[in-house]
């Protein structure tokens, strides 16, 4: 029950970044020209989102199970230090280079675009350079 | 700043967010969990015994949502700008940075801004002001 929930829930996810175009790297590029030519849709994706979000994360964070019986795991982490604002700069800044987040990454991907395909082997095997990277401050923080 | 009107599409907008906004309510209510992308694809590479089933199933929602789409009507088709280079150079940083930033835009966008974390909102105005700041230089000082 819990893999059919999430597969829908990954699917409606999905078909929302179509419909609100962001799956289209030109669309989100032209919301974060704010010198040029602005298009202020993604920031309405974002009201959207976060009215409906509030609802359902206010009634979440209320229970200590899920209505699947499944345990809360929702974040409790609230540092505000160096590698959170460090990789959200990275991000940015590829967000940036090319129109692409994760999600709708992976939408234009399942659109059979090769374009896409790329952005995604990159995006994992930088994914897979922070496990390394991970690995080894684990490893010499044990020998420490 | 001049607001492109023609490329406002503030019904779509709108809607795509509340589905987006829905299939994260869901995700939390019914799995406990964040449907942040960036993370969910992040522990595929930190593979747990029966923490996959449900990570993978949430990609393919994600990945086959154009498919479901296109029963409603046409799939738009998106439009990447970006060369080779530049997808692997943006996706290597997309991969990095989420993970050391333990969030994009959907995790701390999306969710975050839901759950009404400080964390979430300090990686979201960073993230977004790194992709403004990147699309000015790229766009209007080098003119790629």
């Amino acid at each position: 029950m819990p893999i059919l929930t999430s597969l829908l829930a990954g699917l409606v996810f999905g078909i929302g970044l179509i419909l609100s175009g962001m799956a289209d790297p030109a669309k989100v590029l032209g919301f974060l020209d704010l010198a040029g030519r602005w298009d202020p849709s993604l920031a309405l994706v974002m009201a959207g989102a976060v009215g409906i979000g509030l609802l359902g994360f206010a009634i979440a964070r209320r229970r200590t199970a899920s209505f699947l019986g499944l345990p809360m795991r929702l974040p409790k982490t609230r540092d505000i230090d160096g590698r959170l604002v460090g990789g959200s700069l990275l991000f940015g800044i590829g967000w940036g280079l090319a129109g692409f987040c994760p999600g709708p990454a992976l939408v234009a991907l399942g659109m059979g675009q090769v374009k896409a395909a790329i952005f995604v082997g990159a995006m994992l095997a930088g994914m897979g350079v922070f496990e390394l990277l991970e690995r080894r401050a684990a490893s010499s923080a044990a020998r420490a | 700043m001049s607001v492109d009107w023609n490329a406002f599409t503030p019904t779509a907008a709108l809607a795509g967010g509340v589905l987006i906004g829905s299939a994260a309510a869901v995700f939390a209510l019914f799995n406990g969990r964040i449907a942040g992308i960036s993370g969910v694809l992040g522990g595929l590479l930190r593979p747990v015994m029966g923490d996959l089933g449900w990570r993978v199933a949430f990609v393919l929602g994600l990945v086959a949502a154009p498919l479901a789409y296109a029963v409603f009507a046409s799939v738009p088709a998106p439009r990447i700008d970006a060369g080779w280079g530049q997808l692997v150079i943006a996706g290597l940083l997309v991969g990095i940075g989420t993970r050391y930033g333990s969030g994009c835009t959907s995790g701390h966008g999306v969710c975050g801004l839901s759950r009404l974390s400080l964390r979430s909102l300090v990686a979201t105005a960073t993230f977004m002001g790194a992709g403004f700041a990147t699309v000015f230089v790229v766009r209007h000082l080098i003119g790629a």
